[in-house]
């Protein structure tokens, strides 16, 4: 990865940063309602894995914390926040949500907020391209604590007995809501539970996006190879808690202050400054354009699109004038 | 026009809509090579090969998720679940996922599924083999469930639903895989609303669906030739959505109503109809609307206790008297 490259996706942290502290902001604004799961600390997974697969052209599919991972996709950030703001031009025309992010044009589809729900749209997602040929692989990014649902179990048996093209990407945060792993899961290692499927498994530093992206390139580039499905886990931390309505007490201190030694974005930052590949002025700019986009760009889109209609509550339900509804052709 | 089995009619319909469209597939339980427990897929696997017929393992939730995954590109699945008590565990794929995602995504993505279960009480399987669920089913916005009475419903609603792009899950019956009747030799397609008068009467309308369509047929014929009652018999093949229209202008022609359903009677078919009669044509009746229903009770394994559990059509004709209060 050259210096540009670097650059590049330490501008994308630090946009996801801000975007996810704007939205914190918004939610204590009463301007945003409902859950909100918010990914500061974790930026290196979703933007680190992306980067080494086709965003936009690999399906990619998550949970509930799904913000980051859209954008990367190439979703319009505007369009995201708008969606969080519940309006019509939002990415799911404010009848998903925060949890439920879709942008199918950019094949990312959709946040789900079922914990695990994704494993096996993921191997389906697979099955599809499987069927249809190409080189498209799919992606499902989950956290740890989705690993105890019996989907996690039935997706990847299936995923290798039928050597699909899925990607698992594990962000292990350490929490599931507010239980820690080793208080709710036998194996803390998340990757060791794959051995059971015969798929290949790793385990890699989620803060490091240097390190992020190299294992993902083996990753993706087994999968696409059509060796059938791969694990990668990526050991992370979540800054705030699991959603807004989480006091995060259940956390020491001491454990927040070690792992906010390794953010992933000051990390990147300081190597790129260390090696004179960016100075604290290009950084600072970097930031204020950031902030600039957001409070100039991004939040007056939202605040300024209109409602949904109450007259189209129906839209969507189910599908508009289907002609086997009606025995089609007959 | 042939006759042939329940079960030949849904092979017939998976079979030429898999020649069609290289996109349907079929997956399940058994399915593949030893050809479907009740030979829904007889022959298929053999004919279009393991990547379209696919045995599954046994993990509901995840080949339901699997299929719907698929779905988004446009694959086809026909899901069969072994058993309708079975697909409780599919229940968060089908209805957190399937029924809603179109909503939840603004209409950016669909999965046009089909789920297809037997969903009745057979002979002595037990309380975990004979649950009847379409009530459940029936009470989720977003997914179609049709319940076919005859073959040529089997055949035609499938083909139907295949082709649709809503999730639709269809409701068979162990019991009546072997029933023959006639399907026309020419490809058709049977609407997935509405509702069909298959007995003209003008005293009481008896509403069955399934399985209670032939119990509802029975008791009219008793009703005419012992008791001088023309029922009209209502085949609810959609039960969601219910033919409001059609449920009333029944009503509004016998000004009397009986519900057969096979279920225990809490909110279910029956105590949706009664709503949609009072509803649309309340003033058009002349007496109290009934349900005849399986009583509340987990369904025993004792064949006694079995048959005891669930309605007949003599309950059909005692309730049809006492509206008449004969």
């Amino acid at each position: 990865m050259n210096a540009a490259d670097k650059k590049r996706l330490l501008r994308e942290m630090l946009f996801a940063r801000r975007f996810e502290e704007r939205c914190y902001e918004a939610y204590v604004e009463r301007k945003i309602g409902g859950f909100l799961h918010l990914y500061p600390g974790q930026e290196a997974c979703a933007i680190g894995v992306l980067e080494a697969a086709r965003p936009g052209r690999d399906y990619v599919i998550t949970g509930y914390r799904d913000h980051v991972h859209a954008i990367k996709c190439g979703a319009d950030p505007k369009e995201v926040m708008a969606e969080l703001y519940g309006k019509e031009t939002g990415s799911s025309k404010g009848r998903g949500g925060s949890m439920h992010i879709f942008d199918v044009e950019h094949r990312f589809m959709g946040g789900y907020a079922l914990v695990g729900g994704p494993f096996p749209l993921a191997a389906g997602i697979a099955k599809a391209i499987q069927m249809k040929g190409g080189d498209d692989i799919s992606i499902c990014f989950l956290g740890d604590a989705a690993n105890n649902q019996g989907t996690f179990h039935e997706a990847l048996n299936m995923a290798s007995v039928w050597k699909l093209p899925v990607l698992y990407v594990c962000e292990n945060n350490l929490y599931g809501i507010g239980t820690r792993i080793d208080r709710s899961t036998a194996v803390v290692d998340q990757y060791k539970r794959v051995c059971a499927y015969d798929i290949p498994a790793a385990q890699e530093d989620g803060q490091d996006i240097e390190k992020v992206y190299a294992a993902a390139r083996t990753a993706v580039e087994h999968v696409r190879s059509g060796k059938g499905p791969y694990f990668l886990e990526l050991l992370t931390y979540r800054y705030r808690g699991h959603s807004m309505s989480d006091s995060n007490a259940y956390r020491a201190k001491e454990e927040e202050r070690q792992w906010s030694k390794r953010d992933p974005i000051i990390m990147l930052r300081d190597r790129l400054i260390e090696a004179g590949e960016l100075t604290a002025e290009e950084y600072k700019a970097m930031d204020t354009a950031i902030l600039d986009e957001i409070e100039e760009e991004i939040i007056p889109f939202a605040e300024q699109s209109p409602e949904p209609k109450v007259e189209e509550l129906e839209k969507y339900v189910l599908a508009e004038n289907d002609p086997w509804v009606h025995g089609g052709g007959n | 026009m042939a006759e042939m089995m329940y079960w030949e009619a849904i092979r017939r319909a998976h079979d030429e809509e898999m020649a069609r469209d290289p996109l349907v597939i079929c997956m399940g339980e058994d399915i593949g090579v030893a050809g479907g427990t009740y030979k829904a897929t007889k022959g298929l696997y053999d004919k279009y090969g393991p990547e379209r017929v696919i045995d599954t393992p046994i993990s509901e939730n995840g080949f339901t998720g699997l299929g719907i995954g698929a779905s988004f590109l446009g694959v086809r699945p026909i899901i069969e679940i072994m058993s309708v008590n079975f697909a409780w565990l599919a229940m968060d794929q089908i209805f957190n996922t399937a029924a809603k995602v179109r909503y939840m995504s603004g209409g950016q993505l669909e999965a046009p599924i089909v789920v297809r279960s037997p969903g009745g009480t057979a002979h002595q399987l037990g309380a975990q083999h004979s649950a009847r669920m379409e009530k459940v089913f029936m009470g989720i916005a977003g997914l179609r469930v049709v319940t076919p009475s005859t073959p040529k419903q089997a055949y035609g609603l499938l083909k139907s639903a295949v082709r649709c792009q809503d999730p639709v899950f269809i409701n068979e019956h162990e019991l009546m895989y072997n029933l023959k009747g006639e399907v026309p030799d020419e490809e058709f397609f049977h609407p997935l609303e509405g509702s069909e008068v298959v007995r003209q009467g003008s005293d009481v309308t008896l509403f069955g669906y399934n399985i209670s369509v032939h119990w509802a047929l029975q008791a009219a014929e008793v009703l005419s030739e012992q008791h001088g009652i023309e029922a009209e018999v209502v085949d609810l093949y959609a039960l969601s959505p219910l033919d409001r229209a059609g449920i009333a202008a029944s009503v509004s022609k016998t000004h009397r109503a009986v519900i057969v359903e096979e279920a225990e009677p809490a909110v279910g078919v029956g105590s949706e109809v009664m709503a949609i009669l009072d509803e649309e044509c309340f003033f058009e009746l002349d007496a109290p609307p009934k349900r005849v229903s399986a009583v509340n009770v987990p369904i025993p394994y004792n064949r006694q206790l079995e048959k005891a559990a669930l309605p007949t059509a003599k309950d059909v004709v005692a309730a049809v008297l006492a509206l008449f209060a004969r």
